[in-house]
């Protein structure tokens, strides 16, 4: 194989996808012929992704310093295993998340998204995405991070709507937070290393004093972990995801906080080796990991839960990366693809539900199962992987992760061990929780349930207590109340199922470009458990390439490397 | 390397003063925080570069005595950023004007339940057996859960 005519491949993703952007803001008149240029962008990234991918496997990574800088003067844009396969991945739920918006905005013709901002904006925050996972450098990295944060601005506020702008606002100011401790650790890197290229950063550190390469290390950490959502950083997410229309939170919820989680696991492996901060990181992903399931447990809207349960399950991956052996580091990449695709099938097929039933609120849901088969096993699926069932992917995933905390034998390894199985149990009783409710019950019995929150007969289990009710085991809060109260009022437009159906108002049938997606990545998340063998071998080898660095390093910095 | 302290006084106060403003609830004050804080974060970059110097133009001086241009190059950057964000969170502040007709920075929808469900469920206000055991006969579905 010619190694120059590959690595011409490496900016592509990142230009093509700029350049569909222009060109799709330029036709915003003319929405046809954007979304065409949308899709063609999309999957000849997904193209040359998988080419990078095999050539990265084949032979070692690939480098290219871009404009014929010298390699530490210039910016090199790098894929090894991990990066390609994170780039495959990104771009193929990217692409099934844009056939899905175009179905939607096909079918609903939603004045609050508005489509000619839609496309160019998805484009941008695919840029974003692609040039993180391709960085070779930490200025580029902070770069691309402001690409992608700034499109999930944009995206998150469409429309401007209240919910959208009370979400958005926290959501910006976070960011920008951690945007400024960004350039804070770059400006710190750099008055200590000298450079900014993360191999060249890599071979000076350990010259550092140990107090000194910590600090750069904690202010990087925090960084990311800000964009990754680990607990205590991760109260922005639950609340601001939801709020944002389907398409978009499913692309944000597979992608962005993985884009975090991807630059924690190459600082640790490439740049600290040295320095796992095993205690730290794996407390911090205990946290993460239980008190994110228990969110999701309390919640009672499935927007909201599967955002709490994307938190919970964060956890496990930063459980890897904290082993720092290689099988702790290959379980997590085997994790993070899962997760990707698990999370963004789970958000669409929620959104397929909102378009079916009005609503994702679990207060006027019910009867799903009946009414919308397909949707049931859309849902059902994902729903037990997610929690870990074998021999879906994420069993795989999880028993890979709880093998290599069991190999490690440390006391602490241990009770991740336990708190991830136990994260597991937690997550099947959220989404069972939701399937009972949701799509096993009747719509009758959901309306009568909701009704008797506010209003309760002789026979029903509630009790009120200030501004919240109890009901067996659940305990509804004010929201809850209210939302209850609202399909009681005659005048209110907002309907439960029940009441839709006995109008005979419920949306018309889906499109099969939301379909088509949705089935699509649920596929692809139960075709990984069919190749889980091989992909195994590969994330194996992955893990092995970071953990030694020798490859990496060599690859960027041919003349100094060790 | 030695640094100015000068330099370094400023960067630390605008940090500082840019901090406290973002812990304020009005968005505009949050935003007013946010520019000092990229300020100081700027400067910040010019102490990363080291001694003054010499501006770094090809052949004009000794490259021995010129400025480092990197961390400048870097400034440039940043400051073009938070131009972009400074003015999205502007328009964002208006339009949360033309909603509500203010700009406070709203309670999170997960916080706002747990603290109205603190303020009335008697149990988080102390675990005392001998409350519990005295409510236990009324309220049966909640010791059973």
């Amino acid at each position: 194989m010619n190694g120059l005519g590959v690595t011409a491949l490496l900016p592509l993703p990142v230009l093509l996808s700029l350049l569909g952007a222009g060109a799709a803001l330029m036709l915003s008149g003319r929405p046809s012929l954007q979304r065409w240029i949308s899709v063609l962008v999309l999957s000849s990234v997904v193209v040359i992704a998988g080419v990078l991918l095999v050539t990265a496997d084949r032979e070692g990574p690939q480098v290219l310093t871009l404009g014929g800088w010298p390699e530490t003067l210039g910016i090199s844009l790098v894929a090894d295993r991990l990066a390609a396969l994170m780039l495959l991945v990104s771009a193929i739920v990217t692409l099934a998340v844009l056939v899905y918006s175009i179905g939607q905005g096909i079918t609903d013709d939603d004045r609050e998204a508005p489509v000619s901002i839609y496309h160019p904006t998805f484009l941008v925050l695919v840029a974003g995405v692609s040039n993180a996972f391709l960085a070779g450098d930490l200025f580029n990295l902070f770069v691309s991070f402001e690409m992608l944060l700034f499109a999930s601005y944009v995206l998150l506020t469409l429309g401007g709507t209240t919910a959208r702008v009370r979400a958005g606002t926290i959501y910006v100011v976070v960011n920008l937070m951690s945007s400024m401790l960004f350039l804070v650790s770059i400006a710190a890197v750099y008055a200590a290393t000298g450079t900014l290229n993360l191999a060249q950063v890599a071979m000076r550190v350990g010259g550092l004093p140990d107090g000194v390469s910590l600090v750069l290390q904690l202010l990087l950490l925090v960084t990311f972990a800000i964009k990754a959502a680990v607990f205590p950083l991760s109260l922005w997410l639950p609340d601001s995801y939801p709020t944002a229309p389907a398409p978009v939170t499913a692309v944000f919820a597979g992608l962005l906080t993985k884009v975090g989680v991807y630059a924690i696991l190459r600082l640790q492996t490439l740049v600290f080796p040295d320095s796992p901060l095993t205690v730290l990181l794996l407390v911090a992903a205990l946290l993460t990991m239980v008190i994110g399931a228990l969110g999701a447990i309390a919640q009672s809207d499935i927007k909201r839960m599967l955002s709490f349960t994307l938190v919970s399950h964060i956890g496990y991956m930063i459980f890897g990366i904290g082993l720092a052996t290689t099988a702790g580091v290959s379980g997590a990449i085997f994790y993070v693809t899962h997760h990707i695709t698990i999370q963004t099938a789970l958000f669409l097929v929620v959104g397929l539900v909102e378009a079916r039933a009005g609503s994702t609120s679990l207060l006027r849901l019910g009867g799903l199962a009946r009414l919308a088969p397909l949707i049931g096993v859309l849902f059902f699926v994902p729903a037990m992987n997610i929690a870990g069932i074998p021999p879906m992917s994420g069993f795989l995933g999880k028993t890979g992760l709880l093998q290599a905390g069991l190999a490690d034998g440390s006391a602490l390894a241990l009770v991740l061990v336990g708190a991830g199985a136990l994260t597991s149990l937690l997550t099947l009783y959220a989404v069972a929780k939701t399937w009972a409710l949701a799509f096993w019950r009747s719509p009758e019995q959901a309306h009568e349930m909701t009704t008797a929150l506010v209003d309760p007969d002789d026979g029903s289990p509630v009790e009120m207590h200030g501004d919240h009710v109890h009901m067996g085991p659940v305990t509804y809060g004010p929201r809850d109340i209210e939302t209850a109260r609202s399909l009681r009022a005659d005048d209110d437009p907002d309907r439960d199922l029940h009441q839709l159906l006995q109008q005979d108002a419920l949306p018309g049938r889906l499109s099969v470009l939301m379909t088509g997606p949705a089935i699509a990545l649920v596929a692809a998340s139960l075709a990984l458990t069919v190749v889980g063998g091989p992909f195994y071998d590969y994330t194996d080898r992955a893990a092995a390439d970071l953990q030694d660095r020798g490859p990496y390093l060599s690859a960027v910095l041919p003349e100094a490397s060790p | 390397m030695s640094v100015s302290l000068t330099l370094v006084a400023t960067c630390g106060f605008l940090v500082g003063t840019g901090v406290f403003l973002m812990l304020e609830r009005s968005l505009t004050r949050v935003l007013v925080g946010l520019v000092l804080l990229s300020n100081g974060v700027n400067l910040g970059f010019l102490v990363a570069g080291g001694e003054a110097g010499e501006a770094p133009f090809y052949g004009s001086a000794d490259p021995a005595d010129m400025a480092d241009p990197l961390p400048q190059a870097l400034a440039l950057t940043a400051i073009v950023i938070t131009l972009g964000t400074t003015a999205f969170l502007l328009a964002l502040a208006h339009r949360s004007w033309q909603l509500h007709g203010h700009d406070e920075v709203q309670d999170d929808v997960e916080d706002a339940a747990i603290r109205r469900l603190a303020v009335a469920d008697e149990t988080s206000q102390g675990y005392d057996l001998d409350d519990r055991e005295d409510r236990s006969g009324d309220r049966p579905e909640e010791d059973a859960g």
